[in-house]
């Protein structure tokens, strides 16, 4: 549950002060800080616009509400260089544009292997079979007759960073970042509908199978089934997104998001993985000894900056605020620190929002910028005490062949006339 | 009195004058579960569509049906069916998978991961052509063609010598690979333990950093700031 934001330790003072690459040397200018009257009266303020003159539309114009017309550009994105057709494929949220910690539904990033499935939800059925005492055949309708919880939780690819391994290549945090989000999700525990087939004894794995053209199949351990695992048929309030794998997904808290199988349509019971493409030929990391690490299911603690970064640079000298999200699969996010000066110093974030268990948690800072170049990182840390590392530390272990948990520490460069780029320091 | 209490004496006199039947039933309907009890939902899965739907396989060859195939036949089958993406010799054309070659190279700086030098389990073949294969018309192959185009992808990279070996449910479940024994469970709370640390350094914690490589010289971000045209 969410519970008290730690107090903010990172005032303008703290901030400035703890940074030695400001510190040292000219005293810091101070920006716009007071109110200035304007040279000329402001149009937008003397001038009668359509707007408070015509009608608007009326009530029915827009039966499913979209986004004002001028939020165009606030749209999901792919990097058509990375797949070799878009029905197997993947898109970024746009995690500049956002704030709070819920992401909109129809900005959450999109995974698909074959495409999306268009399911008549009437046509849809869920099925138990395997080492059960009785398979049994849901009905959507049945399923909504189930006790239900909501939950939020992040969902974040394993890849999602990972064409950074060898180095800064994308610039943008929705490149770079944006195989995340966090939504809530209304369905009914796993446990309830394995109660109702009755699992045998020796159950120690599930498959998951989604009803797309993939067919996509993933082994999960019945420790972790039983756990917390909800079957999923509502986001943000309303039913699944197409995309999303209406009308019934798998939700795996802190688990990477090739699991949460979409369009689910069976579950089998078995006494052992099934070994499926999506866990052996992909979704396992590669080390540079040349053997890879399997089943590394849970994601590690991560953050970002979001703003600024490449896709939002600094617009103003004095007043400004920094913000991003920071999450972690092992539970909930204890304190983010941020830094200016490339990790040499670091502050505390305030984080703002509710503090959930695997959800994305929401970091701020309020600084005045004096127009000095700054490298921008951030830090999270979980409740287990992990500490996110940095990319070289990653790397001494991992190596560049990994693909996958690149959860390493962001370097964002603002320049001083604010422009902002993704490097990689020494 | 007030006008709402008023109008309640009217509701219950009314309810009285529908008699003791609606009293009755009213009584027994209660806002409760019968605790321990099963839910009662959903209905038992016919063998018919068990059948229909669980085509998948694991690595002890449990699942796989009858039929079988030679990579002879399946050479034929592939050319015709997957060499559009997969390359007539399993290179791969533009950014689809390659399916064959890169044996020992997963120490290398650019690692080939394919079907011979990484997949821990031939079975893994089946299972997934059978649900995901030929990609845009999948579950269009008979068993028949399935085994037969497994045998020829594990000819390609030579798992498979024989270009008339049978592959059938018996010797799938029997083929080694070459990297079976090249994975292992998820250590990271061992070997990664460093990261959890109880006091992370807050000042002058490194030297002063240099920017080593930008993004923008690799040059790979889409163009364009304001996205797609959206309607």
């Amino acid at each position: 549950m969410s519970k008290q934001a730690p107090k903010d330790v990172l005032n303008r003072r703290g901030f400035l002060g703890a940074a030695g690459l400001l510190a040292a040397g000219a005293a810091l200018p101070i920006g716009k800080a007071k109110a200035e009257a304007a040279a000329q009266p402001d149009p937008a303020i003397t001038e009668v616009h359509d707007f408070n003159k015509l009608l608007g539309d009326g009530v029915d114009r827009r039966p499913y509400g979209m986004p004002s017309k001028y939020e165009k550009h606030v749209v999901r994105r792919d990097v058509g260089w990375l797949t070799a057709s878009a029905e197997s494929s993947v898109n970024f949220t746009p995690l500049h544009e956002l704030d709070g910690i819920i992401t909109p539904s129809g900005l959450c990033f999109e995974r698909h292997h074959s495409g999306v499935a268009e399911i008549n939800p009437a046509d849809h059925r869920l099925m138990i079979n395997g080492l059960v005492e009785k398979p049994l055949v849901f009905t959507m309708e049945d399923i909504k007759r189930m006790p239900r919880v909501n939950r939020i939780y992040f969902l974040e690819c394993a890849a999602n960073s990972g064409m950074e391994w060898r180095g800064a290549q994308l610039n943008g945090c929705q490149f770079t970042h944006g195989m995340v989000h966090n939504v809530m999700y209304t369905g009914v525990p796993l446990k309830v509908l394995l109660d109702e087939a009755g699992l045998k004894p020796n159950v120690k794995w599930l498959m998951l199978e989604g009803a797309d053209a993939a067919g996509l199949n993933r082994s999960l351990p019945i420790d972790k089934a039983l756990n917390d695992v909800l079957i999923a048929f509502a986001m943000n309030g309303e039913a699944l997104r197409p995309e999303q794998g209406y009308p019934l997904r798998a939700v795996i808290p802190g688990w990477q998001g090739n699991m949460w199988v979409k369009w689910l349509r069976r579950i089998e019971a078995g006494d052992m993985p099934w070994q499926t493409r999506e866990e052996t030929s992909k979704y396992t990391d590669l080390m540079p000894d040349g053997r890879a690490r399997k089943h590394t299911f849970v994601m590690d603690a991560k953050s970002v900056v979001t703003n600024p970064s490449p896709q939002a640079p600094l617009k103003h000298k004095g007043r400004n605020v920094l913000s991003g999200f920071a999450w972690s699969g092992r539970g909930t996010i204890k304190r983010v620190d941020v830094s200016i000066d490339g990790g040499r110093n670091w502050g505390t974030a305030r984080l703002d929002g509710p503090i959930l268990d695997k959800s994305l948690t929401r970091f701020y800072v309020d600084f005045d910028w004096n127009g000095q170049e700054m490298m921008i990182q951030s830090r999270a840390i979980d409740d287990t005490g992990y500490v996110q590392p940095s990319k070289p530390e990653l790397r001494k272990i991992r190596g560049v062949n990994s693909i996958y948990h690149n959860n390493g520490i962001q370097t964002w460069l603002v320049r001083a006339n604010g422009e902002t780029e993704n490097v990689e320091i020494s | 009195m007030s006008r709402s209490a008023s109008a309640l004496r009217a509701l219950t006199a009314s309810f009285a004058a529908l008699g003791l039947l609606t009293s009755v039933a009213l009584a027994q309907q209660q806002l409760a579960i019968k605790p321990g009890a099963k839910l009662g939902l959903g209905r038992a899965a016919l063998p018919e569509e068990i059948k229909a739907w669980d085509t998948d396989v694991r690595p002890d060859g449990v699942g796989l049906p009858d039929g079988k195939g030679t990579p002879k036949l399946g050479d034929a089958i592939f050319q015709e069916r997957c060499s559009t993406c997969h390359g007539e010799f399993g290179e791969g054309v533009g950014r689809y998978p390659v399916l064959a070659g890169g044996l020992g190279s997963l120490k290398a700086d650019r690692p080939d991961k394919t079907v011979g030098s990484y997949w821990p389990d031939a079975t893994t073949l089946f299972d997934y052509i059978k649900r995901a294969m030929p990609y845009g018309n999948a579950r269009s192959l008979t068993d028949d063609e399935i085994y037969a185009v497994a045998a020829y992808i594990l000819s390609m990279n030579d798992v498979i010598k024989d270009e008339n070996f049978e592959l059938n449910k018996n010797t799938l479940a029997k083929i080694k690979m070459p990297n079976a024994a090249g994975f292992y469970e998820d250590d990271r709370d061992t070997t990664e333990k460093h990261f959890w640390n109880k006091s992370p350094c807050m000042s002058n914690c490194r030297d002063e950093p240099k920017v080593i490589g930008r993004a923008i010289s690799v040059d790979v971000t889409p163009e364009g700031k304001n996205g797609p045209a959206v309607d």
